[in-house]
């Protein structure tokens, strides 16, 4: 959204595309009507995205909501599906703004019904107005589980705890980066004051909890965890995971842009430059698609992209660009600045990341677990993209989404190969699936 | 499994699910709307016929799928409800053509 109203402003044509009915992305869902009460509980992080929303609002840039990108070509060529029906667009340069979801948490038990990301549990309250009925626990590490935790204690939810896989040696290896994190001063000040507010409440925070199982038959009935050595069992009608979040790069990968291994996260981003070009000449990302910098840092990265494109066209001369992105360079610095900290303070836990037990489901779609990836290995399958045709791990309808950086880590630690070598799976388009009545809309064009 | 923090005021819609009539606000995607009306389950998966609900509401995990007005393979999180919507379970791999 910042981008198409910086752009606009710089005199060029801009189109999104969005795959929302209504424009906000996943931070900012439902801010034009959400309810004035639940508005307040989410407070002015979320508020600042109705300004924006104004704005786009306001700007020439043409609006498709409800399009489902499922092809982008090289050239910047887009195809999507929008009321039942294909179509395509294409302009001179492709800005990506897919953002980032939550890493896949892939614990026994994960599948049930009753198990959910805490992202989910944001989008009900955000764009649904709605909160957990019964107990609910939220699990794992990173500031979105402190936030989701907070605000559904603020709205009268049941949390009955939260456990965090943040252990003591976290702490220490984070406390290098505190003097760099200290420009970020609001972000540390947030931090605490959630933490503060959720032991307020008198809900337990338990950290350095490991061994993290949703046990049920049809349904969760309970949460299992070890907690210095001894073993404990909630009982919930709600998990929440969350291991942060990683960046959504369905459309990047699917158009031949290179990624690289981020090794803080654990996760994959492309090579993107300072105005966020990647290696495809037509194409550029901004936002947490690119890495994850967290929402402000997000629409600062979309500026910079604008600026760029308006340079490359001509409406704005490269000296134009580079003064014009100096303070904004600025303030993303001062955004950037925690994430050393949040990198080594919420590492991904190496049990998520590559899961031990053998009967771990790691593909939701195929119901493929970790023994049928590491049987696949031993029989001689090189990479993910191998364990498709010996499992079908990765072919259902999410493509991959939900166990592609688990698949990787798996077959890296069983070949014993550096992840780089491992790589990733080919995404092949649709990256959504399409009707045939949708693509035989578009001969009507 | 979920509730409702203000009941929709005045502007419902009313869908079917299973059979069963569901008055539900308007800006509700169908997936929040079944999470609401305690549904168990949403579907079940192709290969081991295991009961799923929605998972990660945005678009990405696909476990919402569910057959909307006939169609097939829709993800629920991502489609608003419409007055007289008939929603179904999705049991199993889609049924080709009809």
């Amino acid at each position: 959204m910042a981008a198409a109203v910086e752009a606009d402003a710089l005199g060029l044509s801009v189109l999104l595309l969005d795959e929302q009915t209504e424009p906000g992305g996943q931070i900012y869902r439902n801010i034009e009507s959400i309810h004035s009460d639940t508005l307040d509980l989410l407070g002015d992080d979320y508020r600042q995205g109705a300004a924006l929303t104004e704005r786009f609002r306001k700007s020439n840039a043409a609006y498709k909501p409800g399009a489902t990108v499922w092809r982008v070509d090289e050239d910047g060529t887009v195809a999507y599906s929008q009321n039942g029906k294909g179509a395509t667009a294409s302009g001179s340069r492709l800005l990506v703004a897919t953002g980032a979801l939550e890493r896949p948490a892939p614990i026994p038990g994960w599948t049930l019904p009753g198990v959910m990301t805490a992202g989910a549990a944001q989008v009900m309250l955000k764009s649904a107005d709605m909160v957990p009925s019964g107990r609910v626990i939220v699990a794992g590490c990173g500031p979105l589980a402190l936030l989701i935790t907070q605000q559904l204690i603020a709205t009268g939810a049941d949390v009955v705890a939260l456990t965090e896989t943040t252990r003591f040696g976290d702490y220490i290896s984070a406390t290098p980066h505190l003097l760099g994190a200290l420009t970020s001063g609001s972000y540390l000040r947030k931090g605490r004051q959630m933490r503060r507010e959720i032991k307020q409440a008198g809900v337990p925070i338990y950290s350095g909890i490991c061994d993290l199982t949703a046990i049920g038959e049809d349904k969760l009935n309970a949460v299992g965890f070890t907690r210095d050595g001894v073993k404990a069992e909630i009982a919930v009608d709600t998990l929440l995971l969350h291991i942060g979040v990683v960046p959504n790069t369905q459309i990047t990968r699917q158009v031949f842009c290179e990624h690289e291994w981020y090794k803080p996260q654990r996760y994959w981003r492309p090579v993107r430059d300072e105005w966020g070009a990647t290696t495809k000449d037509a194409i550029a990302v901004a936002g947490d698609g690119g890495g994850v910098d967290g929402a402000a840092a997000a629409t600062l990265h979309g500026l910079l992209a604008a600026l760029d494109a308006a340079c490359r066209q001509g409406h704005i001369d490269m000296g134009e660009r580079n003064r014009r992105a100096d303070p904004i360079r600025y303030e993303l610095a001062r955004h950037q600045a925690i994430r050393p900290l949040l990198d080594a303070l919420f590492p991904p836990p190496p049990e998520i990341c590559a899961p031990p037990e053998d009967d771990t489901i790691v593909c939701r779609c195929e119901e493929i677990s970790v023994a049928d990836i590491r049987n696949a290995v031993a029989l001689g399958a090189m990479g993910p993209n191998q364990l498709k045709a010996f499992t079908r791990c990765g072919m259902g309808p999410c493509q991959g989404r939900m166990c592609g950086l688990t698949v990787t880590e798996l077959v890296a630690q069983a070949r014993g190969e550096p992840i780089e070598e491992v790589g990733y799976y080919r995404i092949r388009p649709p990256i959504k699936p399409v009707t045939m009545g949708e693509l035989a809309a578009m001969a009507d064009e | 499994m979920f509730r409702r923090l203000h009941e929709p005021d005045g502007q419902s819609v009313t869908i079917d699910f299973e059979g069963e009539i569901l008055k539900v606000g308007v800006q509700e995607s169908v997936a929040a709307a079944l999470l609401t009306a305690n549904p168990g389950y949403s579907r079940k998966t192709p290969v081991s016929a295991a009961p799923r609900l929605p998972f990660c509401m945005m678009g990405v995990c696909f476990d919402c799928l569910v057959e909307i007005d006939g169609v097939p393979n829709r993800q629920a999180c991502m489609e608003i409800v419409e007055e007289g919507m008939k929603v179904r379970r999705q049991n199993g791999t889609r049924k080709l053509g009809s």
